[in-house]
């Protein structure tokens, strides 16, 4: 109990657990009121489907917030974000296959196979699936190096998962943008800066003092990609 | 009186009666003087007995109209009720989605209303939506109503005849084509700031799809005036065709020679044709079009609400002859 109290990240992730929990209960909340609206099944769909890309881009925010903060506890919460990536995928897959779908479920391949919007996410859903198998303790010694090689596929499922969202709006594209813009942003601070400093080294050569405030041991230290 | 200049301010050039209207007027006060039935739309009493009544949920806001008769065009499916006809619906002159309509409409101010009738006609000239309904005795129709993005409602339309109305003008044999102009007012319509279509909206139709039995000109739903978020005062409701067909808040009929431009169209040609039938058989190159989720459950329903699509949403035996011999995965 002392050991807990004092490892502060794994007492708080029960908290986290349950955050990442409540919109699944909002929704809940709606469906016994009945007040998901005119369209039940497009807003089921939805907001299951936006909480699974927001996650997505929790967890990639993880390690610019490590970059800019220098809290690498951070870290500690990305499995469970990631695994309830899944999960709110999941659940939008199977509202969209059972409910959606209700009745004509013959549909479904079809669906997968010819409307481009569907491709995209379905396969999304099936990248997560190896992440998903390889997420325990056991799995990430076993694979080693090659763990963090295959989880690099989180980059692939946001775009996959981003094209979805852009695919599926009829024209008003302002929502997807925005989160493409966000996954942009966070991409951005993956940016290799050793490998950006060879590009623009001579730019920088020619600037002595600006080189020496760019080149710091800080800004060279190892970093992790994801 | 029947057909009044409506006093309006600055008229431009275009607006002007062509003097061969001007000079057929008294024909034209003939003949609308031959049709007046004594049913005024927006004049019906607030005593009057409801002509429909109402869903459970409803919550109706607009004048009572006073409806003549049932019209002969009716379904015995279940009719999604008011609130989600007038809370759920696509009107991008408001915003885009689809409950903004009911949220932010309520600056727009509809009345007094006036259209301006141009082209290939022999009567054009502007008219107020007085004078463009008096004649005419409104009828309902309980029509379906199936929008492109795979959603579809069965709605009791107030309203007239397009034909009956087109007649009045009289239509030259150059008059090809129909097309209509939804209203702009950027300060009463706060979606036109967001360019996500080429505004003012503009639709069209085939001359004689237009003057088909089945197209109406509604002026109100569920026996009431048109809420502001389903295209008061005046919009068209052609029921074989996609929602976004049926033009709202109509401020311009012209009869054209050449197939007009439209908004969707002009948006994503390869997605929106001209004519935009349902057809199950022809998908949206993003979605299918075969099935639809039919919005009409009262309480909690999630399951059973996707039915099959039908060609001409289900006015084959009416519309179909209209196309014979065309390629309608050509012409979609």
């Amino acid at each position: 109990m002392m050991k807990l109290f004092r490892d502060r990240i794994a007492a708080s992730k029960p908290l986290v657990f349950a955050l990442c929990l409540m919109p699944l209960g909002w929704l809940a909340w709606d469906v016994v009121h009945d007040s998901l609206g005119t369209d039940p099944v497009a807003q089921l769909e939805h907001r299951t489907g936006i909480w699974a890309l927001r996650l997505l881009l929790g967890t990639l925010a993880i390690t610019p917030l490590r970059r800019v903060t220098g809290w690498h506890g951070a870290i500690r919460y990305r499995r469970m974000l990631g695994l309830f990536v899944f999960f709110y995928a999941s659940v939008h897959l199977a509202i969209y296959t059972v409910v959606d779908l209700g009745g004509f479920w013959s549909q479904l391949i079809e669906e997968i196979a010819k409307r481009p919007y569907i491709t995209v996410g379905f396969s999304a859903w099936l990248l997560l699936l190896p992440l998903v198998l390889t997420s325990t303790k056991g799995m990430m010694r076993r694979l080693g190096r090659r763990w963090q090689k295959l989880h690099r596929l989180v980059y692939a499922i946001a775009v996959l998962a981003l094209l979805h969202f852009l695919w599926l709006v009829k024209a008003d594209h302002r929502e997807p943008l925005a989160y493409m813009g966000l996954f942009a942003f966070l991409m951005l601070w993956r940016i290799p800066w050793p490998a950006l400093r060879e590009r623009v080294g001579a730019r920088i050569q020619a600037r002595p003092a600006l080189a020496k405030a760019r080149i710091s041991p800080g800004t060279a230290a190892p970093y992790t990609r994801q | 009186m029947t057909v009044r200049r409506n006093p309006i301010p600055a008229i431009s050039p275009s607006e002007i009666t062509p003097e061969r209207a001007y000079l057929r007027r008294r024909e034209v006060l003939k003949l609308l003087g031959l049709g007046v039935s004594g049913f005024v739309a927006g004049c019906g009493s607030e005593s009057a007995p409801s002509a429909t009544p109402l869903s459970e949920t409803a919550t109706p806001e607009g004048k009572q109209l006073a409806v003549a008769r049932k019209g002969e065009y009716v379904t015995d499916e279940k009719q999604t009720s008011y609130k989600d006809v007038t809370h759920y619906n696509n009107y991008y002159e408001f915003g885009t989605d689809k409950g903004d309509p009911a949220r932010t409409s309520g600056r727009f101010k509809p009345l007094p209303w006036s259209v301006e009738v141009a082209g290939h006609a022999e009567v054009t000239g502007r008219f107020t939506l007085e004078d463009l309904l008096k004649p005419h005795a409104l009828e309902e129709r309980i029509y379906r109503h199936r929008c492109v993005e795979g959603w579809s409602m069965v709605i009791p339309w107030d309203g007239i005849s397009l034909a009956d109305l087109i007649k009045r003008f009289k239509p030259t044999s150059r008059a090809k084509f129909v097309a209509f102009t939804t209203v702009s007012r950027p300060s009463e319509m706060p979606g036109l700031a967001y360019p996500v279509l080429d505004w003012p909206y503009r639709e069209g139709l085939r001359i004689d799809e237009a003057t088909h039995p089945l197209a109406l000109l509604a002026t109100g739903l569920y026996g009431r005036e048109l809420p502001n978020q389903n295209g008061a005062p005046l919009r068209l409701v052609v029921p074989w065709k996609y929602g976004f067909k049926s033009t709202k808040a109509i401020v311009k009929i012209e009869f054209v020679e050449t197939q007009p431009r439209t908004s969707w169209n002009d948006a994503a040609s390869n997605e929106y044709g001209f004519y935009s039938n349902v057809n199950p058989a022809v998908d949206h190159p993003r979605w299918s079009q075969r099935t639809e989720r039919r919005i009409a459950g009262e309480g909690f329903n999630l399951l059973g609400n996707r039915i099959q699509t039908r060609p001409f949403n289900g006015y084959a035996d009416q519309v179909a002859s209209l196309y014979s011999g065309m390629d309608l995965r050509k012409y979609f």
